[in-house]
């Protein structure tokens, strides 16, 4: 089973998570929206899967790179 | 008015200190910890700390901005935009402590900053409008309201601004999941939860009409802005008088939108915000009861200063005659953003030298040495240019931009370079697909 780790691309804070930890994912979901410098950033699934992990909280602050959630394909 | 509270932060605060010096007004600023070393400290009369960096904590804190105003002895208050501008409740405490709001009346910020209000009562008054729905609940309905509409819909959220909860809607099937992702955005984001639809227009022309008013039943037009050149829906360049359309078509709506707002008895500064499309229809989009962004294109061709007659006119004072469209003028908004991901950019300005060249005039809330912090946009400066051609000004601001030197933060320099260059653009063929197009080509 690959294991996707999805990483922010940007700093910011992490707006809304809009899926829970087991939820079926298709590459392209939206899994959580950041919000850096007033700009909605969608965070997409990178495959399709099962998202086994969220890391991050709403309105958490995260750094570039921070892990955010982990995909199981 | 003797002393004047300024609510904002960046370019907008830095621009009303200097209106405020210019009609011999005093001028009180407040910072946030993030913005400790911005110019416009030392430049404003005083200058009071706000405790914390998030919006929420200070910029949108009206309990901590109203007592400021009352310690500092300012007897108005101007919201700049963004943030409490369009605040209703904010500018009903404001008005309640006796503090003269520098904007509309809270009823103009109430009727239309409610989406479906506003368009209902332009519809009123006779402007057109184009098809769309009232707020809606119930999945079912909308989709028969979809159906009448016509696919592609837009679902907006109706307390929304900026771009912020929009969505595309292709076909029936995904309209019940467009409509949830669109109502709990602007459940979190926006006072109103309600969503509605509109038509999706395919690459309209954002045209937009700068009005004043007294709120005496007088209202003027200071002509048209062009904003279709934007990304994710947010303005990247604006430009007066709008190239490319009918002139005597343009300065009919201008004429109509002032006409409209004179009925209403309209006070204050506001934009009227119209779509052209492709085949010349046009229809109402949404007023902002505030100063723009993009009013520095306006003063360039019109040569009155937005900021100080919006000033006077919260005062009491008339309207200004309405003044000859002089030349041409062109704005582009440079962003701390990656040019490839359109991403945000943060970190320090290491090099932060904006360019000091003849008619080219630039606004900027930053001083070198300055940090970027993800909590407030991404605008790093304005750059204006005018001149007797359309394309001077062009060639002011591509000289202007070359000549900007940012180290520290990624910018979206190249991006607006590209623009300014591309033979759709040169021609006047701008429209709302414009920044993706060349993007693609790229």
């Amino acid at each position: 089973m690959a294991r996707h780790e999805v990483e922010s691309e940007v700093t910011g804070n992490v707006w809304k998570v809009l899926m829970t930890p087991g939820a079926a994912v298709s590459e392209g979901d939206v899994i959580m929206i950041l919000e850096s410098m007033k700009m909605e950033i969608p965070v997409e699934s990178p495959s399709d899967g099962t998202l086994a992990e969220v890391c991050v909280a709403e309105e958490q602050q995260v750094e570039e790179d921070q892990l955010l959630a982990v995909v199981e394909a | 008015m003797h002393k004047v509270l300024i609510a904002n932060r960046g370019a907008i605060a830095r621009r009303v200190v200097r209106a405020c010096h210019q009609l011999g007004l005093k001028s009180v600023v407040v910072y946030s910890e993030a913005d400790a070393g911005a110019p416009y400290l030392e430049e404003a009369s005083e200058a009071y700390a706000l405790l914390g960096v998030t919006p929420k904590d200070t910029y949108l804190n009206q309990a901590v901005l109203l007592a400021i105003a009352r310690d500092s002895g300012a007897d108005a208050i101007h919201p700049g935009y963004g943030f409490l501008a369009e605040n209703v409740d904010f500018a009903e405490a404001v008005l309640q402590q006796g503090i003269t709001f520098i904007g509309p009346r809270p009823t103009w910020l109430a009727q239309m900053g409610d989406k479906v209000a506003a368009r209902a009562l332009m519809a009123q008054h006779g402007f057109p409008v184009f098809a769309g729905s009232e707020l809606l609940t119930d999945p079912q309905q909308a989709a028969a309201l979809a159906a009448d509409i016509g696919y592609p819909v837009m679902v907006k959220p109706t307390g929304g601004g900026g771009g912020m909860g929009m969505v595309v809607v292709e076909d029936e099937s995904d309209l019940a999941n467009a409509m949830a992702q669109a109502s709990a955005i602007a459940g979190s984001a926006f006072a109103d939860s309600g969503v509605y639809l509109e038509r999706y227009l395919s690459h309209p022309r954002h045209i937009e009409f700068q009005i004043l008013a007294d709120g005496r039943g007088n209202a003027l037009h200071l002509y048209e802005r062009e904003c279709s050149v934007q990304r994710r829906n947010q303005k990247l360049l604006e430009e007066s008088p709008a190239p490319g359309l009918d002139a005597d078509q343009v300065a009919a709506v201008a004429q109509q939108a002032a006409a409209v707002c004179a009925q209403l008895g309209y006070d204050n500064v506001g934009t009227l915000e119209s779509l052209f499309t492709q085949d010349q229809k046009v229809g109402f989009l949404e007023m902002n009861t505030r100063i723009q962004v993009e009013h520095g294109v306006t003063e360039a061709v019109t040569g009155c200063d937005l900021v100080a007659t919006q000033i006077a006119l919260a005062d009491g004072a008339d309207l200004p005659s309405q003044p000859p469209l002089d030349g041409f003028a062109m704005e582009v908004r440079l962003y701390a953003e990656d040019p490839d991901t359109l991403l945000p950019s943060t970190g320090r300005l290491a090099v932060f030298r904006p360019p000091n060249m003849q008619g080219l005039r630039v606004e900027t809330g930053y001083q070198e040495g300055q940090i970027l912090t993800p909590y407030y946009d991404a605008m790093l400066a304005k750059l204006i240019a005018h001149g007797d051609t359309r394309e001077k000004a062009i060639g002011r601001l591509l000289v202007g931009l070359k000549a900007f030197e940012v180290v520290g933060v990624k910018t979206n320099a190249a991006l607006l370079m590209s623009i300014l260059q591309h033979p759709r653009f040169l021609n006047g063929q701008v429209d709302t697909g414009l920044v993706d197009a060349i993007r693609q080509n790229q």
